[in-house]
């Protein structure tokens, strides 16, 4: 939903990142308002995982220029955790099995976190538990993968739910979906898309980052935007999506051997 | 094996040499510091104390000792802890309450072995019984009654319990010491003998607050088809040190599985000895050592299949933060008549920091060709990724990397009785993660 008057919660302005004194961002600028839906969409490589992470504040990459605003605050001053506190959420392209931590203690953990950055009561085993039960109807899974370790020996799909299961606890203001929808059965595709939806509201936006059309079907997005060669090449509504659909990415090529006076940035 | 051979002829008088002739001199005399007057082990001390006097301490000489110096020990004061019971200055810290599912002893007192109320199925061997027991006893069939760790046990009059166990023993049976913040040393030995058929749960506690040497000698017989449910916390400071020999002979049938968490010793030495006497037994072992500072652990096991179809399931964990060092050694023997044994072995380790040192050496022996034996070893640092991903939901670094450590904890703590969960066995995480 675009309201030109909503608040600003993210902005990033001319973002450069790089890992392993390796650049990957290369001036990034994406503005995203309250009630918003934005699709990430790019090649194989283009820096959108690597974006998410530097947003979520990923030790390993190193902001070398640039600034990110999240509710008028320097984003980047934050630690992860800090970030997390306050609403930031990323669902991660491949989440991490951590053996010998149960699911339902790190989930608690983490909600009790984030509730006491809201002011709400730290929830007990019990009342977490029913909170918890009752969330897990959003990405329907069932409540055995409580009691198993983070992610260990979930199948991919099992994984994806995982992160929709941990949004839906942790509320976000902005939510992060890094290829979220791959790997998933057609249902699981839906109950996904289901949990975006039904978690998206006027006072909290979320980015897609995907590939496929199949998603923006079911969450309409109000902006799409290509990524390539570490910055965002193109901006349009959802109709973007379908027309890349059709024609690929070969186009980019083109655009990115055109001179671009605006910014000094090479691709690589 | 390495045993007591003398030295090579030196001017020089062994390694220790000082401390070791006081510790013995400390400990002379008829019933020694037993107070008991019968003295069950009487036959074997006299050789223990030549062979212990005349070789000193193991040095880098030693195969089984190459890593770990016991020459911290001679900072110890020379002379046996008193029973907490007489000795009223030395009141360690007190105990979690026993609860009615266990049975509490306290290796170190006693004279009050023989008034505690032993349940259906357990009996204290005394007198005749227990100088027979003794006699029969695993340390000779699995060899290592010549060991240095148990011949300065046999050496210096070890408190002893001995206990015969028929059927299922209903309540956990827990065998506790404790050296207080007074210095000295502490030598206890128990024989179990479980009859056959026979089941237990124990859960062996040792703690130590000051400066000084736990020596503990298990010596366990399983009978055919007997089990024995093994826990073991040992929790420990910088200044004190723990020897920690277990034999173990298991008839056809039996299965011993043992889980072990140690913690908190300056120096902690476990050598867990197991004979499946006719194969066909199942030994399950779960050990974990958590290092700080510069705490050094040694574990040497060593594990021999006389007969077939006997099997070996081994899990050692160590956690080496600090300047510490830590050593596993797992010798498995298969002889030719051990055909269609399973053994496996595996070791992992986890370095928090750049300074800590984990060594770590299989020792299959295998002459038998029918048998699936597999070993083991990783060496891995904290994840990264893990660390980030809870921190991404919110989850401060510190709580992040605690709930990892318990994670790596948990899989071995988990199998303890539980009976052991009165004695907070992970309770080393509470302050772990400040530390590098
Ligand atoms: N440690 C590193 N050192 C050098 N290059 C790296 C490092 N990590 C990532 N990269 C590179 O950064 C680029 C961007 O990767 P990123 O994961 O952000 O792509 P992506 O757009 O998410 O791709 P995909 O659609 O495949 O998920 C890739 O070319 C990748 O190889
Ligand atoms: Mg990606």
């Amino acid at each position: 939903m675009i309201r030109p008057d909503a608040p600003i919660l993210l902005e990033i302005t001319n973002l450069h990142a790089q890992i392993d004194d390796q650049p990957i961002l290369h001036g990034v600028n994406l503005t995203i308002r309250a009630g918003e839906i934005h699709a990430l969409m790019g090649r194989n490589g283009s820096g959108k995982s690597t974006l998410s992470k530097v947003l979520a504040g990923h030790p390993a990459y190193t902001v070398t220029e640039g600034s990110v605003r999240f509710e008028g605050e320097d984003l980047l001053a934050l630690s992860p955790e800090e970030r997390a506190r306050r609403g930031v959420f990323l669902g991660f392209q491949y989440p991490v099995e951590i053996p010998g931590v149960s699911n339902l203690e790190f989930l608690r953990v983490a909600t009790n976190a984030r509730r006491q950055q809201l002011g709400d009561d730290e929830l007990d085993t019990f009342s977490f538990e029913d909170l918890v039960r009752e969330r897990l109807g959003v990405v329907q899974m069932d409540p055995a993968f409580l009691d198993r370790s983070v992610n260990e020996g979930f199948s991919g799909g099992e994984k994806k739910r995982n992160e929709i299961l941990q949004m839906a606890l942790l509320n976000p203001r902005v939510a992060i979906l890094d290829e979220t929808d791959s790997g998933l059965d057609i249902d699981a595709l839906r109950i996904v898309a289901g949990g975006v939806c039904q978690l998206a509201g006027p006072n909290n936006a979320t980015l897609l980052i995907t590939h496929y059309q199949r998603l923006l079907e079911a969450i309409t997005p109000d902006f799409v935007h290509v990524m390539a060669a570490g910055r965002l090449l193109r901006t349009g509504g959802k109709e973007l999506a379908l027309e890349l659909e059709e024609r690929g990415y070969d186009w980019v090529d083109e655009e990115l051997a055109a001179p671009r006076p605006a910014s000094p940035v090479e691709a690589r | 094996m390495p045993t007591l051979s003398p030295l090579p002829p030196t001017a020089r008088a062994p390694r220790g040499h000082d401390w070791l002739t006081a510790l013995l001199k400390a400990t002379a005399g008829p019933g020694g510091a037993a107070g008991s007057g019968a003295d069950p082990l009487e036959a074997g001390r006299e050789g223990a104390r030549a062979a212990l006097a005349h070789a000193g301490l193991p040095g880098r000489n030693h195969e089984a000792w190459r890593f770990t110096d016991p020459l911290p020990l001679t900072a110890l004061a020379p002379h046996l802890l008193a029973s907490p019971a007489s000795a009223a200055p030395d009141q360690p810290s007190p105990l979690p309450a026993a609860t009615g599912s266990t049975l509490r002893i306290h290796l170190d007192a006693p004279d009050t072995h023989a008034r505690a109320a032993w349940p259906d199925g357990i009996e204290r061997l005394e007198g005749e019984a227990l100088r027979k027991a003794v006699l029969g006893s695993v340390l000779t069939d699995t060899g290592v009654e010549q060991e240095w760790a148990v011949a300065l046990n046999t050496a210096i009059v070890p408190r002893v319990l001995a206990l015969r166990v028929c059927g299922t023993v209903a309540p956990c049976l827990e065998l506790v010491s404790q050296a207080g913040a007074r210095g000295g040393v502490l030598p206890l030995r128990v024989l179990l003998l479980l009859e056959e058929g026979a089941s237990l749960t124990l859960l062996q506690v040792h703690l130590a607050e000051g400066p000084s040497l736990t020596s503990v000698v298990m010596d366990i017989a399983l009978g055919r088809d007997a089990r024995l449910q093994h826990g073991l916390v040992a929790r420990g400071v910088d200044e004190a040190a723990l020897l920690a020999v277990t034999a173990v002979r298991q008839a056809a049938g039996s299965r011993w599985s043992q889980t072990s968490l140690c913690s908190g010793w300056g120096l902690a030495r476990q050598e867990p000895v197991v004979l499946q006497s006719e194969g066909r037994a199942d030994t399950r072992l779960r050990g974990l050592h958590w290092l700080e500072g510069h705490q050094l652990a040694d574990t040497h096991s060593r594990m021999r299949f006389a007969g077939p179809e006997g099997s070996l399931d081994q899990l050692h964990k160590v956690v080496a933060a600090g300047e510490s060092r830590s050593v596993f050694n797992g010798c498995v023997q298969v002889p030719r008549d051990a055909q269609r044994t399973h053994a496996s072995q595996l070791s992992r380790g986890l370095l928090l920091s750049d300074r800590a040192r984990i060594d770590t050496k299989p020792e299959l022996e295998i002459v038998a060709d029918d048998v699936r034996c597999t070993h083991g070893a990783t060496i891995s640092r904290p994840r990264e990724e893990q660390l980030f991903y809870l921190r991404s939901r919110g989850i401060a670094a510190e709580q992040a990397s605690r709930l990892l450590l318990r994670g790596v904890c948990e899989e071995v703590s988990a199998e303890l009785p539980a009976a052991a969960g009165a004695w907070s066995p992970l309770s080393f995480l509470n302050a772990a993660s400040q530390r590098p």
